[in-house]
């Protein structure tokens, strides 16, 4: 009898937990709703009239990334590099060690490879054109990372060429710290755009921003796929 | 207009009850792919929401990578919760 209320006092406890989280959601999405989008004030106002005018880039979110927050970036970059090195040195010890052999099935051992190659193009094309459709280099960058890891799950062998990883990152950190430094001696600032404009709309337009973000999708999907090769290796 | 405010309510739920799931159950991997399930309706949120930049970062890493990382822990690991004696 005592038993029985206590569950009954714990299941009520558990609805009204539920329930304010329930009214917790709601609200949040209500700030969403309720935003207004044709008031916009201050630098978010400066960023979407001038985007066209100053970048030429048809992508407002690629070139305030890129082009008006480009050092913050260099610093995203940086993190995600330690969090990578981190890790890579947590599990160094163990790195010998052989993956269990597990052989995949039929339908993943023979379907990933041409898929490999789909996925690859799509993530190189996510990240080319960075400046005139959503997405970037660190969307590209972990859609190949993706396609790494299928490659990892569906062949036991497989392994990911570390001196490659190593200089498609190192090559790519060092493009994007050159061409911001370019703009410093040229133009008198960090990562200002020094190249010609183009055209809005066009492949090659946007001056540094297309670089950049190429720059930045080889650098995170090579420390993402680092990182997963990295963490498969350790199953004994 | 209004198969937008239905399919947003949709998602809401569907995020809370998975966040809950995954908070409440012992199975880690569930958990795991509860919180992927969060992830997912997120990304739907993020472009109802007019940002398919941040949709796509969200489907990739939220949904995608960060999930198998969480799995191939949970493989070194153990998979089931340990409760502790009350």
């Amino acid at each position: 009898m005592k038993s029985l209320g206590l569950k009954r006092r714990f299941r009520i406890k558990n609805i009204f937990v539920f329930l304010v989280v329930l009214y917790f959601a709601f609200q949040f999405f209500s700030v969403f709703a309720l935003l207004d989008l044709n008031n916009i004030k201050g630098v978010a106002k400066y960023y979407l009239e001038n985007d066209i005018k100053d970048t030429e880039s048809a992508n407002v979110v690629t070139s305030i990334v890129v082009n008006y927050r480009g050092f913050d970036t260099l610093g995203e970059v940086t993190v995600l590099f330690l969090a990578a090195t981190g890790l890579a040195a947590i599990l160094s010890g163990e790195r010998k060690k052989k993956r269990k052999k597990t052989p995949a099935n039929a339908m993943l051992h023979y379907g990933s490879k041409p898929l490999l190659a789909i996925v690859v193009l799509f993530g190189a094309y996510i990240f080319i054109h960075g400046h005139l459709s959503p997405g970037g280099g660190f969307q590209g960058g972990t859609v190949i990372a993706t396609g790494f890891l299928m490659m990892l799950l569906a062949f036991e062998g497989y392994e990911i060429k570390h001196g490659y990883v190593k200089w498609a990152e190192s090559l790519a950190g060092l493009t994007f710290v050159t061409v911001g430094l370019f703009g410093l001696f040229l133009l008198g600032s960090f990562l200002a755009n020094f190249l010609p404009l183009g055209k809005v709309g066009e492949l090659f337009s946007a001056g540094v921003i297309p670089i950049i973000y190429v720059a930045v999708g080889f650098k995170v999907g090579s420390e993402l796929t680092g990182l997963l090769d990295n963490m498969m290796g350790v199953v004994e | 207009m209004n198969i937008v405010i239905i399919v947003t309510v949709l998602c809401v739920l569907l995020m809370v009850i998975a966040a809950y799931f995954a908070i409440k159950t012992n199975d880690l991997i569930s958990s795991v792919l509860a919180s992927s399930v969060v992830s997912l309706m997120a990304s739907i949120l993020f472009l109802i929401l007019h940002a398919p930049d941040v949709a796509m970062t969200e489907a990739a890493i939220g949904a995608g990578l960060s999930t198998f990382v969480f799995l191939i822990a949970i493989r070194k690991t153990e998979r089931y919760e340990k409760h502790e004696e009350q």
